[in-house]
């Protein structure tokens, strides 16, 4: 039988493999019965869904309220492209 | 289709300069590495802009070499802070779980719109807060897999560890991130027994 803690563990694996079929069927069982671990599945999930939108939005090109280059840098980075 | 002469460098700081550092900050969470990124982007893009050939725009090209560089700075910090074995024993939520391995305190509702989270300028900064209380391959395992949709076999190349090991190492990104989510972001009471 799996304890929880087993169940955080391959729940993260399974976003990264596709688990023997053994330990799949052992985590589905222990999701349908245990509401910790399954909303600890769907969190999991939610923020890999948010990381990747958040990407996304904040890469946008003329994203006009996002952070810039200090003027400092700015004037370094032209410099340094002044003499390669 | 472009072609190398219609390059213009003498604009790119101006056009792309905030666009690269965005997306360097993003995955180094360190304004002066992210500043340094940008500025080496830069020049290795005059260097070979021979090899721009006009069938991607101006600015793919451009995020492209930052991306190189970027795994080469993942590279370097993986080589000069290696994972101990000991670093990967402990479950970062040993401390909810009784004897046997069941939830003491289970992870909590997490309440609003969890779908929307992505468009909340504060969830960003306190998404990039929790990220950046990870040990630095923790957070690029993290970054590599999860912002970048990178396969196993690739991540472990650049990070030098196995796949067991990034198996665990991402096990744990995520447990932690979800906790330092959970008490930053969500901040609600845990739900009791199980």
């Amino acid at each position: 039988m799996l304890s929880c803690k087993d169940v955080t563990k391959l729940v993260s694996e399974s976003m990264d493999r596709s688990l023997p079929f053994g330990k799949r069927i052992g985590v589905r069982l222990h999701l349908l019965m245990c509401k910790f671990c399954a909303r600890y599945e769907r969190q999991l999930l939610l923020i890999r869904e948010t990381v990747r939108r958040l990407a996304v939005s904040v890469e946008a090109p003329g994203e006009p309220s996002g952070e810039t280059v200090s003027v400092e840098a700015k004037e370094r980075i032209r410099n340094a492209m002044k003499n390669p | 289709m472009a072609n190398p002469a219609n390059l213009d460098p003498s604009v790119w700081v101006d056009r792309y300069g905030d666009y690269l550092f965005r997306y360097a900050m993003l995955r180094l969470r360190d304004r002066p590495a992210a500043e340094d990124m940008v500025q080496e982007t830069f020049l290795a893009a005059l260097k070979d802009r021979g090899t721009f050939s006009g069938d991607s725009s101006e600015a793919t090209w451009l995020v492209g070499i930052l991306k190189h560089k970027i795994a080469d700075h993942y590279r370097r910090q993986a080589r000069e802070a290696p994972l101990e074995g000991g670093d990967l024993r402990e479950h970062p939520d040993a401390g909810h779980f009784d004897g046997v391995g069941h939830w003491t305190t289970g992870p909590a509702e997490w309440g609003g719109n969890p779908a929307d989270l992505y468009r909340q300028g504060e969830f960003l900064d306190q998404f990039r807060k929790c990220l950046s209380g990870l040990s630095p391959n923790h957070a690029n395992a993290f970054t590599l897999r999860e912002m970048e949709g990178l396969g196993t076999a690739e991540i472990c190349k650049v990070l030098g560890v196995s796949e067991t090991n990034l198996w665990v190492i991402l096990h744990r990104a995520r447990a932690l991130l979800r906790r330092c989510l959970e008490t930053r972001w969500f901040g609600t009471a845990a739900g009791k027994g199980s």
